[in-house]
């Protein structure tokens, strides 16, 4: 015990030094994080006191939430698959073809592709809607018109077919962020020996190139862009409701678990399931990265 | 450019024609923000603006009415937010990864952990909570409860002690040696060695406070207090089927776009430099 109090003042610049930090994460990340948890086991309506409720949560969400089981969670299944590893392959993809080209030619296409990325959500909401705009005086609808593709002009945003796709092609837009920015140092940053070495050792083509050489020596940044991506697909959640206007979306077409909480939390007030949708949310997430990390980690404990 | 071969010219031609096509809507937004009424209502809709004005702007900007809380002050807000939040994350997260990159403490290894961990946090997940800790600490309805949530933010604490790694020891001993205190060290030494990252991290905090806005919806019930994105959230809801509101919310979009635009144009030479260290050993 002596030693231990001995160790924390002998160290006390270095607490010091980290407290501003530890303690906002405390507040805003650990405790938010156990406060879901503890929650999930209540029902709460943010006038009365939270009251135990036991699994009861959980056992509704998965067994008589409709809406969740033929809606959100398939749309969340697809939306993830499309926007996280869709949109992280195209990442490392034009990452790598525009590290292939000379220095000027490089940082202007890769500004280009980043800049979306800072457009995203609220932001551009502006562009889509008149994009997407539902009559003849959108622009889609009004170019499709004219070239003859369609003879009615299509309710893009609130149409059941057409606001999955919209949502995911917004996404992948903005998707080119900091996650692209970091594999494409990464590539940049292979020893060209490498490849030199590669190429005597027998790597034929390009694609044995990426896969022998580039993809082991970029994994740290591929690791770090896949977190990101993670990150950025749950981020894009609230999508659906910014291009509709409306939650839920129209016949919950674009219903993801992010709206299912929010409807829940804020238009019903059901504090505690909205709570235990939110742990499912992040079990989802801690999984994925798990899997990210087994892909691409080099270190089995983490 | 000359030892181009032709792979990289057909490459060049290929992605230049992608970046021009994701470039597109920005292009579109800047045009839509400068047409009069007349351009905005045509039909069939055109892409280029061809009488540039600044209708849109001055009604979004001059509009003064005392029901309503006028643009200027939301944007008044943003500014004030996104500043003291990228000075306090960047104070905060230098401080924290130089301990963590350069010290051994008891501790230390676990929240290093965490930290990683929590790389993949997205606090939309815990809003509840959040918001219940807000309403606690009694932050609703004050300037703290947009900037004190940012500041737990381990992507910062991250990337810059990924980068103070790289610092030589030898360095801080001489500094030490020199009689600077750890104190010293952090603001004389790892900051100008770091700078970088520092702009890297305060460019990502710019980005991250100026566009959010959660907090403004959650957290502030005052309209007094709100920010520039919220403003921007109620000029585009239910737009979808009415063009006369569009110029204005175009506008909005505009002056919510265009800082971080010029702030990435200036930073991002020291951005690409930050990431090539961004990997996760």
């Amino acid at each position: 015990m002596r030693t231990f109090l001995r160790d924390i003042w002998r160290d006390r610049t270095s607490y010091l030094m980290v407290a501003p930090f530890a303690i906002c994460f405390f507040i805003f990340i650990v405790l938010p994080v156990l406060g879901a948890i503890g929650l999930s086991f209540t029902t709460y309506n943010m006038v009365q006191a939270p009251k135990f409720v036991g699994l009861a949560n959980y056992v509704t969400l998965f067994t008589e939430d409709d809406i969740f089981m033929t809606h959100v969670l398939p749309n969340t299944f697809t939306f993830a698959l499309l926007v996280g590893p869709g949109g992280y392959i195209l990442a490392f993809f034009l990452a790598w073809l525009i590290a292939q080209l000379p220095g000027k030619i490089r940082t202007v296409l890769s500004l280009a592709l980043y800049t979306p990325s800072m457009a995203s959500g609220v932001a551009m909401s502006a562009i889509w809607l008149v994009v997407f705009s539902g009559d003849r005086v959108g622009y889609l609808n009004s170019f499709l018109l004219g070239l003859g593709v369609i003879n009615e002009p299509i309710n893009w945003v609130h149409s059941e077919q057409w606001l999955m796709p919209v949502m995911v092609i917004v996404t992948l837009w903005g998707s080119m962020g900091v996650g692209f920015l970091a594999m494409m140092a990464g590539i940049l940053n292979v020893d060209p020996q490498l490849y030199e070495a590669g190429r005597i050792d027998g790597v034929k083509n390009r694609l044995q190139e990426i896969y022998y050489i580039t993809i082991p020596s970029v994994k740290p940044q591929m690791l770090f862009g896949a977190v990101m991506s993670i990150v950025n697909t749950l981020q894009a959640g609230a999508i659906g409701v910014t291009l509709s206007g409306q939650n839920p979306t129209p016949q919950y077409a674009g219903q993801l678990i992010l709206n299912h909480i929010d409807d829940f939390a804020f238009q019903r007030f059901e504090m505690g399931y909205a709570a235990a949708i939110s742990v499912v949310l992040l079990f989802i997430v801690y999984f994925s990265s798990k899997l990210a990390w087994a892909l691409f980690g080099e270190r089995e404990d983490a | 450019m000359s030892k181009m071969d032709r792979t990289q010219i057909v490459l060049t031609i290929m992605l230049t024609g992608l970046a021009a096509f994701m470039l597109l809507p920005i292009v579109f937004i800047f045009m839509q923000a400068f047409k009069p009424l007349s351009e905005l209502f045509l039909y069939p809709p055109r892409f280029y603006v061809m009488n540039p004005t600044l209708q849109n702007f001055t009604q979004l900007l001059m509009t003064v009415d005392a029901a309503v809380v006028p643009a200027v002050r939301y944007i008044f807000n943003s500014v004030v937010v996104s500043v003291v939040a990228v000075a306090v994350v960047v104070l905060v997260s230098t401080l924290a990864s130089y301990a963590l990159s350069k010290h051994q403490f008891r501790g230390r290894n676990m929240l290093l952990d965490l930290t990683i961990i929590a790389l993949m946090f997205a606090p939309q997940a815990v809003l509840i909570p959040r918001y219940l800790i807000i309403q606690r600490l009694n932050l609703i309805d004050t300037y703290i409860a947009h900037i004190l949530p940012f500041v737990a933010a381990p992507v910062s604490v991250f990337l810059l002690k990924q980068f103070i790694d790289q610092a030589p020891n030898e360095l801080l001993d001489a500094a030490r040696i020199d009689g600077a205190n750890e104190w010293a060290i952090v603001f004389r030494v790892i900051m100008p060695i770091c700078r970088p990252a520092v702009s890297t991290v305060a460019l990502l905090t710019f980005q991250m406070v100026w566009n959010n806005m959660e907090p403004s919806i959650y957290f502030i019930e005052n309209e007094a207090l709100r920010t520039l994105p919220f403003f921007l959230g109620t000029l585009t809801s239910g737009l979808a089927n009415n063009v006369a509101g569009q110029g204005a919310a175009a506008a909005a979009s505009l002056l919510v776009f265009v800082p971080n635009l010029i702030f990435f144009l200036f930073q991002q030479s020291k951005v690409i430099q930050t990431m090539a260290h961004s990997g996760i050993k």
